[in-house]
């Protein structure tokens, strides 16, 4: 007997530490993040333009053009992503096609980064004759992004007991009515959560972006949707390795932008479904 | 594919409880739910045959119809995760009515449970206990003023208060709706049921009046059930 408590008790010392490790990354991330980036951050810094080929300045045309792509692919990607995760979940038999979309679906998920940049620059700039453009690199992101929301939403969906569904269909619903009053309101906080944190991934990545949309220097806003822009994640690229002579404080502020609008962007999912687990009375 | 009730004809008269025993996976609740075609939401269910409601084959008719038509009370209380009020006014509010808290109150009265909750209609109805939730699910039904009434074991989770209370509202039903009540519990039916059916294996043996399958029935196999010899 007491033998098996101590091997109970040094299994948890290790199963902590290996916890504890996790945030050792992490927080050093953080912390240099912080110690470096901070002195370089300032009001100025996020609203201002570029200037001396980007060694004084600011960094807004990044950041706005960061925003754009991440609100071009939430307009494509969650209206597209939902509906198809509600099809697949609630509408299609199983059969072999649905199967194949399943797969389709996993896939896509699978597909390196750098390979989307490439199918984007095909495709939306080239093929489709959008140019460079925030039309192309937002059209690039929402492809990458949609199986997140995809498998998010389906995964809320499911997390709804299907006895209710029942109850729906026995008081004489449609299929529609059913989903629309029973299973969709009780699905979106967990539909929110994948939503931003797969928005938050694609904030965050520089392949997709490299050939679709981003400009090395461009020190002023983009007017349409068709011009290009510049964006955070190249941006960091570029001020770490194509520009000579930079202030280190620069480096680090726009990392620290970046780090911070996805750290934002996660704590909101995470309170969301946190909040929402609270609420849940069944 | 399992055959899960094999060929069988049963009437069923207006204004009767009639009461469907056998022992489990007899078929009672597979039966059950193909008279409001509740079974065509598990994927590769088969019927054959035709069921008729005044006259009319179900199977034909719409779908949604129906089901407003022939509601049924689940074995488990289910209430949606919403108020007490949304609960029964769920149904209604889907077909488009208008009067709803008219609606709500009856339907509650008719359950025996308005008294209990008249109070807070907007409280949540996971904060009920389970036999008032269970009375709940009866209002809800009620709700949409169905004609038949459908019961899959409503009692089997229930105290023996709650069950009683469940009884007695379905006695008072009697009086505007057809009730059929699948049971387990032997007993139950001989308390409430006017007529009874017996369901062995998939195969309905026998049905009659609830004082003769419990004192003299035609066969051996229901004479065994009901004596409790097996089951």
């Amino acid at each position: 007997m007491r033998n098996t408590q101590r091997t109970e008790k040094i299994a948890f010392l290790f199963m902590a530490l290996a916890t504890l490790i996790i945030i050792v990354p992490v927080g050093l991330i953080l912390f240099i993040v912080l110690w470096h980036g901070l002195p370089g951050l300032s009001l100025e810094f996020i609203l201002a333009m570029p200037r001396e080929g980007m060694r004084a300045g600011g960094i807004f045309p990044a950041i706005v053009g960061t925003l754009l792509l991440t609100l071009g692919c939430a307009l494509f990607s969650i209206p597209l992503g939902i509906l198809a995760a509600i099809y697949l979940n609630e509408y299609s038999q199983k059969n072999w096609l649905t199967r194949l979309i399943e797969l389709a679906i996993i896939n896509l998920a699978g597909v390196p980064s750098i390979v989307y940049g490439l199918f984007g620059l095909g495709l939306f700039v080239t093929f489709l004759n959008f140019g460079a453009s925030i039309l192309a690199g937002s059209l690039t992101l929402s492809i990458m992004t949609l199986p997140v929301i995809i498998t998010a939403t389906r995964e809320a969906l499911n997390s709804v007991p299907r006895a209710f569904r029942e109850v729906s269909f026995s008081l004489g619903a449609s299929r529609w009515q059913t989903v629309r009053k029973v299973v969709l309101p009780n699905a979106i906080p967990g539909i929110l959560t994948g939503t931003i944190l797969g928005l938050s991934r694609a904030a965050g990545e520089t392949a997709p972006i490299l050939f679709t949309v981003a400009a090395f220097y461009l020190p002023r806003l983009p007017e349409s949707a068709f011009d290009q822009a510049m964006a955070l994640p190249y941006h960091i690229y570029v001020l770490s390795t194509q520009v000579p002579n930079v202030s280190p404080k620069i480096q680090y502020g726009t990392v620290l932008v970046l780090v911070g609008l996805v750290f934002i962007m996660n704590i909101i999912a995470a309170t969301i479904r946190a909040r929402f687990r609270k609420r849940k009375t069944w | 594919m399992v055959q899960a009730v094999k060929s069988l004809n049963l009437e069923v008269k207006s204004n009767e409880i009639l009461g469907i025993i056998g022992p489990s996976s007899s078929g009672k609740t597979s039966f059950l739910k193909t008279l409001n075609r509740l079974n065509e939401l598990y994927p590769n269910s088969r019927t054959e045959g035709s069921a008729l409601l005044d006259g009319e084959n179900i199977f034909r008719l719409d779908v949604q119809q129906l089901r407003r038509r022939v509601g049924i009370v689940f074995a488990l209380p289910l209430p949606l995760p919403l108020s007490i009020f949304d609960n029964v006014a769920y149904g209604p509010r889907l077909h488009g009515s208008k009067n709803l808290i008219e609606i709500v109150e009856r339907s509650l009265r008719a359950a025996a449970i308005w008294d209990e909750v008249k109070d807070r209609l907007h409280t949540n109805a996971f904060k009920l206990s389970g036999g008032q939730q269970q009375r709940l699910c009866i209002a809800r039904t009620l709700a949409v003023e169905p004609e038949v009434i459908l019961y899959d074991e409503p009692c089997s989770g229930l105290d023996p208060i709650s069950t009683l209370k469940v009884e007695e509202a379905m006695q008072e039903l009697k009086k505007n709706y057809t009730q059929i009540l699948v049971t387990n519990n032997v007993k139950q039916a001989a308390r409430v049921s006017d007529r009874t059916a017996f369901f062995l294996m998939g195969e309905l043996i026998e049905t009659g009046d609830t004082k003769d399958i419990f004192t003299r029935p035609t066969d051996k196999r229901t004479d065994d059930y009901v004596t409790g010899r097996f089951g």
